[in-house]
């Protein structure tokens, strides 16, 4: 029988490793291996057949605590948020059953079959599309962070919350987005010269709706079909998602409906009431559309404890800005007194979750550790005191300071304000 | 019908022709909207009231009313008199924006009163979004803007007066968009 080269090869090694064998042990042991039930001493998982196949696969039963945190309204379950798990994660992508959700009246259940976006008001003709016809555009990829604009608001209040990282910080998750470039369908209607805004309207129960500006989706917004390679989670959107990356999660309009190009802003609730930014003087920024660049130190973080002292930890986290690439990560152990750059996961996208890492040797010693970012605008994630001094402490959306944990002298994480 | 098919195939091959060269910068698709005038007009596709008003309905109403509808329909979670229980009050605070503890409510922080008719109308109460009808959502309008005298007691809101009514805070924004 003729062996292809590389049978050869593995007979080679297998020969040599029985020789080493032999080398290293007398012929008798040899001999009692036959009697040896191997049953017995290896893991049931090699002894026993494994399970079925699944249609759609599941994480595995032991990880059945890595969830997504709900905080709802009692009196409206549908009303909340759900935070995405991401001190337990790792990488870049937010697998799509972990992605944050913010309901503003429950998870809609939308047949595609029937659902139509409707594209008009300023435009030379109205136009609908169905989900089968946008499934026949030109498609693009788009790997981004969405974050809810109230991620990380306890942090305005006067006293650290003692929470884990992703349930105080959580409302932000990253994913591929795949669909259709939005100014294809609005060429495709004509637009008008006096458009400047777009009324995007969604078709779940609160009917949301939002004022986007029509620049923005002329430049890179997507109506996402696609989360991840897969269609679109129904709490993500389904059928029909506008992704605007690096903006506030609010226009980032799931259960996409109508696109009604305007002169001017509708003045909607979700863009007056809230997702304005009170200031000191106590008016308020409206339209604070892009996400400023932040940071998150995942682990160690609140909540976990470090085993050993001294120990050797693999310090890692997130972070993205709206307005560009990362640049730099720079993480401290003293509060802020000294910094160290950390080492950026690459590919570094724009828009995008950019995971660093550093590996810290603590030696157990009180420790507060931070992480500050930077992004390619040159703006550095600022302190907590920082953005006080600018913003006042109710502004409730957009809390974007540095983050920190503290490591008492037993190893245990806490979250603190340094300030 | 030969024929027209045929143009269809020479043009494509014309199309293809021209665009195949240029063809990473220039995306080739089947435009695939439908003409949709007729549905730009029906009230399904005009949900959204513009400060303006131009879209509201017809119809009217007023505190007296709005009180009775808040108790039944509202109150459960907004509390008695609108002052806040599981959901968020809705009146009161005028003012505070700028003190120690200011708090956002409609009658405190909202721009525009056209507003209010668009959001109650499309999601509350959130069990039953758009059960109730125009003078409904008239009443309870003039109910919560009437709390704080934003209007007077006996005021009969409508398509003309709502879009009328000046807010407290109408010129507390500004926009930073574009930066
Ligand atoms: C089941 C509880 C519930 C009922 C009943 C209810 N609401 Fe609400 N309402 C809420 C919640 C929760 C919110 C916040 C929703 C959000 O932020 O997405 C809200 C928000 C609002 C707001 C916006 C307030 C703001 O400052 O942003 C208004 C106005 C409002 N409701 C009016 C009403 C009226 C009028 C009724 C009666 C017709 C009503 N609600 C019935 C729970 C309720």
């Amino acid at each position: 029988m003729k062996k292809a080269p590389l049978e050869s090869r593995r007979q080679f090694l297998h020969y040599t490793a029985l020789s080493g064998a032999f080398a290293g042990f007398s012929l008798p042991s040899l001999a009692a291996q036959t009697a040896i039930d191997y049953r017995e001493i290896l893991p049931q998982s090699m002894t026993s057949a494994g399970g079925d196949f699944s249609n759609y696969g599941q994480p595995s039963p032991y990880e059945s605590k890595i969830i997504r945190w709900i905080s709802a309204n009692p009196d409206m379950p549908g009303n909340g948020v759900s935070w995405s798990p991401l001190h337990e994660l790792q990488g870049t992508m937010t697998p799509n059953g972990l992605h944050y959700e913010r309901h503003h009246n429950g998870v809609p259940d939308i047949d595609p079959a029937t659902h139509i976006l409707l594209v008009d008001g300023l435009v030379d003709k109205p136009l609908s599309f169905t989900i089968d016809a946008l499934k026949r555009y030109p498609m693009q990829s788009r790997i981004c962070f969405i974050e809810c604009g109230g991620n990380s608001n306890s942090s305005w209040h006067s006293r650290p919350i003692e929470t884990a990282a992703a349930y105080a910080h959580g409302l932000v998750s990253n994913a591929e987005w795949t669909g259709v470039p939005v100014k294809y369908l609005l060429q495709e209607a004509g637009i008008r010269n006096e458009a400047k805004w777009v009324v995007a309207e969604a078709a779940d129960a609160a009917s949301l709706n939002v004022s986007i500006p029509l620049a923005k989706l002329l430049d890179d917004a997507i109506l996402a079909l696609y989360q991840n390679g897969e269609r679109l989670r129904p709490e993500n959107g389904y059928p029909l998602r506008l992704v605007l990356p690096g903006w506030e999660g609010i226009t980032n309009v799931k259960w996409l409906r109508q696109l009604r190009l305007t002169e001017s802003p509708a003045m909607t609730r979700d863009e007056t009431a809230r997702y304005t930014d009170l200031m000191p003087d106590g008016s308020a920024r409206q339209f604070s559309f892009e996400m400023a660049a932040k940071s998150l130190i995942t682990s160690p973080s609140h909540g976990m404890s470090l085993p050993d002292n001294p120990g050797i930890y693999q310090l890692t986290g997130l972070a993205w800005s709206g307005r560009g690439k990362i640049t730099r990560v720079q993480v401290s152990a003293d509060g802020g007194e000294s910094w160290v750059d950390a080492e950026l996961q690459q590919p570094v996208l724009s828009k995008a979750f950019t995971r660093f890492s550093l590996p810290w040797q603590w030696q157990g010693q009180y420790a507060v550790l931070q992480s500050r970012a930077t992004d390619d605008t040159g703006y550095v994630q600022p302190s907590r005191e920082e953005l006080i001094a600018k913003r006042g402490r109710h502004g409730y959306y957009h809390f974007n300071a540095i983050i920190s944990w503290e490591v008492s002298e037993d190893g245990t994480l806490y979250h603190v304000y340094p300030d | 019908m030969a024929l027209s098919i045929m143009f269809i195939r020479i043009s494509l091959t014309l199309a293809l022709l021209c665009v195949l060269p240029g063809l990473a910068a220039q995306p080739l698709y089947q435009p695939l909207g439908q003409p949709a005038a007729g549905l730009s007009d029906k009230p399904e596709w005009n949900l959204t009231i513009r400060p303006d008003g131009g879209t509201l309905p017809a119809g009217s109403g007023n505190a007296a009313q709005g009180k009775l509808l808040f108790e039944q329909h509202c109150a459960a979670c907004h509390g008695f008199g609108a002052i806040g229980g599981s959901a968020m009050p809705l009146i009161g605070e005028v003012g505070s924006l700028n003190s120690e503890y200011p708090e956002k409510t409609v009658n405190s922080y909202w721009p525009y009163a056209t507003t209010l008719f668009d959001y109650i109308r499309r999601s509350m109460p959130p069990s039953d979004p758009y059960a109730l009808n125009s003078n409904q959502i008239y009443a309870l309008c003039a109910y919560i803007l009437s709390q704080d005298g934003i209007i007077k007691a006996d005021v009969e809101l409508n398509a003309v007066t709502l879009p009328q009514v000046t807010m407290p805070n109408r010129n507390g924004f500004s926009a930073i968009y574009p930066q």
